[in-house]
C-alpha cells in the first residue's frame, strides 16, 4: 500500500474512533488502535446495541460482519475473546469488537443483527465451547458427530484424545484413544541468548548458576 | 382406511455426491420437489489448521494455506504473507510485489475457469470442463516453473518470493495470456447465449444487495447482487494501486450474473497478468534482511554468518513482535482473512482463518427455500464452494 493511502487511512480510522467515543463511549470499555487498526472493547451485555449502533449510525454504516471468533488466554480471569471484525463498504473502513467471556459465562447472540453471525458463532462455541445466548440453533459445527472437548483451547492437545480407525472384524468405524508411537515434541524455541525473558530461561539451564557463582 | 399423505420427505446429498463439489452433507427437507430447508452440515474435512499453526513456526505455516482454498493457493499465502510482514514492519521489494501480483491474478483466472466449467458441467454442459482443463493444466505448468509445484506452491512468503522468475518465464506467460482470452471467447459462445444455461441458471438462487450484506457475501457473489465492491481497488495492497482494471458486477444477484461476474473477472486478471509483464522491474525478491529470509545458496558454502542465519531460521525460525491483525486480501472466491495474534515468540498466538466460502454456504439455505431439487446444483456451483478453506 502506498504511504499516502495509508496515512488517509489511518487519519479516517482514528476519527472513526473519536465518533465512537463521542456517541457511544459508555457502551466501551476501551477504544485503542493495534498495529493501525480500531479495536474497541464491549462489555458482553452492551454487544447487541453496540452492533446496531455500528450498523445503523450515519459515519459508521458496518453493514457487513465479516468475521467472528475466538481467543483463548487461560491465564486470564475472563478467559476467551469474543472478536467481531466489521467492515463499512460506504466508509470503507474496519473496526475489531472484542468481547470478553469467562469459561461459564455466555455472550448474547447478534444472529437477529446480522444473519452471517448464525455460523460463526456455532462455529466459536464448537472451538472453545463458548455459549452464545438467543442463538436459534447453537449446534456443533465443523467437529464430527459426538465429539468432545473444545479443540482450539489452549489446553487442548494437538493429537487430541481419540482416533478413528475402520475395524475389519466390526466392520465399522471405532474410536479409541490416542496412541502416538513417538512422544509428542514441543520444542521450546525461545532460544536462551536472546528470548525476552532471559532470566527465566537461564535459570532453566543446568549449570548456570556455576557461572554466576564465579563472576 | 385413512390416505397416507408423503408429500414431505427428508433428502441426504451427499457428503460423497459429484455435484456437491468436495464434501458436503446437505440435509433437504422437501414437500414434493421443492425444498422447505436445506441444512448444510460441515466439517467433514476439518483437518485443525488454525490449531496446527499454532504449533508451527511462521515459515512453517505457510504450506498449510496452500491446502485450504486448494484451487486458489497462492493468493491465500500472499494473505498470511501480508499479515506477518505487517506485524514485522517490512515491505518486500518492489518486483517480488509485481511477481505476487501476477501470481494472484493467474491464481484468480485458474480459479475461475475450474469454478465456471464445473458449473456448467453441474447444469449439463460437458464440453467446457474439457477445453478448460487445457488451459488450466498450461496455467499450472507456470506455478511449476517458478515454484517447482503445481498445486501446493508455498511460493509467497513473508518478506518476498521464494524464488526469482525462471528465464523466458515472462515470455510463456505472455502466450498464455492470448490462450486465456481464446479461451474466453469459445467458453462465451458456447455457454452464455446457450438457452439450457440460461433455462438453469437466471432467477435462480436470487440474493438482494441488502441480503448479501446481511449474510456476510463478499467477492464475486456479493459483486453479482450490484455492489462495486473489491478490496484490490478499495483497499489496494501491494501494486494494485498502480494497475489499471475494472470491477465488473451483475444486476440481479443470481445465478447467472455470478457466472458472468467471473467471466468478466478473468479478463480482467488477464490486462492485469500483461500490465505486470510490462511493469515488472528488476531487482531482488526478499527483502535484504537475512534474519526473516534465508541467505542464497552460494553465499552459505563462503559465510559462516549466512550459515548461521540458515540454521537458526530453519530451526527456530524468526520471533515476530507482540501484536494483532486482521489482513484481508480479495481472493477469487472473495475476502479471505488471516487475524493473526503474535506473542513475540517464534509461533501465532492465534491465527483465525477467514474464509469466503464459509459466509456463502452459511446463506445456502435462503438462497435455495422454494427451488426445485435439481436447482441446488446450480446454486451450489454458482457459489464456488471449495471444502478446504470452508472446514479448515
Amino acid at each position: 500500500m502506498t504511504d499516502e493511502l495509508a496515512e488517509t487511512r489511518r487519519a479516517a480510522h482514528h476519527e472513526l474512533a473519536d465518533h465512537i467515543e463521542a456517541l457511544a463511549g459508555d457502551h466501551c470499555s476501551r477504544i485503542e488502535m493495534l498495529c493501525d487498526e480500531l479495536v474497541v472493547t464491549v462489555p458482553a451485555e452492551n454487544i447487541v446495541q453496540m452492533l446496531m449502533f455500528l450498523r445503523d449510525d450515519g459515519a459508521c454504516l458496518f453493514k457487513q460482519l465479516v468475521d467472528i471468533c475466538g481467543v483463548d488466554w487461560p491465564e486470564r480471569e475472563k478467559r476467551f475473546d469474543v472478536v467481531y471484525n466489521l467492515l463499512s463498504l460506504r466508509h470503507n473502513l474496519r473496526v475489531r469488537l472484542k468481547v470478553e467471556v469467562a469459561e461459564d459465562g455466555a455472550v448474547p447472540s447478534v444472529v437477529d443483527v446480522f444473519s452471517a453471525a448464525g455460523w460463526f458463532e456455532r462455529e466459536t462455541y464448537d472451538m472453545y465451547g463458548v455459549r452464545f445466548d438467543g442463538h436459534p440453533d447453537l449446534r456443533r459445527l465443523l467437529t464430527d458427530y459426538g465429539f468432545e472437548g473444545y479443540p482450539l483451547r489452549k489446553d487442548f492437545p494437538l493429537t487430541g484424545f481419540v482416533e478413528v480407525r475402520y475395524d475389519d472384524t466390526q466392520k465399522r468405524v471405532v474410536y479409541e484413544p490416542v496412541k502416538l508411537v513417538q512422544e509428542f515434541r514441543n520444542f521450546d524455541a525461545m532460544s536462551p541468548w536472546q528470548g525476552p525473558d532471559l532470566v527465566r530461561v537461564r535459570e532453566a539451564l543446568p549449570g548456570d548458576e556455576k557461572a554466576e557463582k564465579k563472576g | 382406511m385413512a390416505e397416507i399423505r408423503n408429500d414431505n420427505f427428508t433428502i441426504n446429498f451427499g457428503p460423497q455426491h459429484p455435484a456437491a463439489h468436495g464434501v458436503l452433507r446437505l440435509i433437504l427437507d422437501m414437500s414434493g420437489e421443492v425444498i422447505d430447508r436445506a441444512d448444510p452440515h460441515i466439517g467433514l474435512l476439518h483437518r485443525g489448521t488454525e490449531k496446527l499453526i499454532e504449533y508451527k513456526t511462521y515459515m512453517q505455516a505457510v504450506p498449510y494455506f496452500d491446502r485450504l482454498d486448494y484451487v486458489s493457493p497462492m493468493n491465500q499465502e500472499h494473505c498470511f504473507s501480508l499479515a506477518v510482514e505487517k506485524l514485522l514492519g517490512i515491505t518486500p521489494p518492489i518486483r517480488a510485489q509485481y511477481i505476487r501480483v501476477m501470481f494472484c491474478e493467474i491464481t484468480r483466472i485458474l480459479n475461475h475457469i475450474l469454478n465456471i466449467t464445473a458449473y456448467a458441467l453441474d447444469v449439463g454442459a460437458m464440453t467446457p470442463i474439457l477445453w478448460g482443463f487445457e488451459v488450466r493444466e498450461r496455467g499450472m505448468e507456470l506455478y511449476e516453473q517458478a515454484s517447482g509445484a503445481r498445486l501446493h506452491a508455498n511460493y509467497v512468503r513473508p518478506g518476498g518470493v521464494a524464488l526469482d522468475l525462471p528465464p523466458g518465464f515472462i515470455e510463456r506467460t505472455a502466450i498464455w495470456c492470448d490462450e486465456v482470452s481464446n479461451f474466453i471467447v469459445d467458453m462465451e459462445r458456447i455457454l452464455t447465449g446457450n438457452r439450457i444455461f440460461r433455462q438453469r441458471t437466471v432467477d435462480i438462487g436470487v440474493i438482494t444487495a441488502d441480503e448479501a450484506l446481511d449474510w456476510g457475501f463478499t467477492g464475486p457473489c456479493l459483486r453479482a447482487s450490484g455492489l462495486a465492491w473489491d478490496l484490490r481497488k478499495a483497499q489496494p495492497y501491494e501494486v494494485y494501486a498502480d494497475l489499471d482494471f475494472d470491477i465488473p458486477i451483475g444486476k440481479n444477484g443470481d445465478c447467472f450474473d455470478r457466472y458472468l461476474v467471473r467471466v468478466e473477472e478473468m479478463r480482467q486478471s488477464v490486462k492485469l497478468v500483461r500490465q505486470c509483464l510490462q511493469k515488472m522491474p528488476d531487482g531482488p525478491v526478499k527483502v535484504d534482511n537475512h534474519k526473516i529470509v534465508p541467505p542464497p545458496r552460494a553465499l552459505m558454502k563462503q559465510s559462516m554468518e549466512a550459515l548461521i542465519h540458515h540454521f537458526k531460521l530453519f530451526t527456530e525460525g524468526y520471533h515476530v513482535p507482540e501484536g494483532e491483525t486482521y489482513t484481508a486480501v480479495e481472493t477469487p472466491k472473495g475476502e479471505f482473512a488471516v487475524y493473526l495474534i503474535a506473542d513475540g515468540t517464534n509461533r501465532p498466538y492465534r491465527c483465525h482463518i477467514r474464509a469466503p466460502g464459509f459466509a456463502h454456504l452459511q446463506a445456502m439455505d435462503k438462497l435455495s427455500r422454494g427451488h426445485m431439487l435439481a436447482d441446488i446444483t446450480a446454486i451450489i456451483g454458482s457459489l464456488d464452494i471449495v471444502f478446504g478453506e470452508i472446514d479448515r
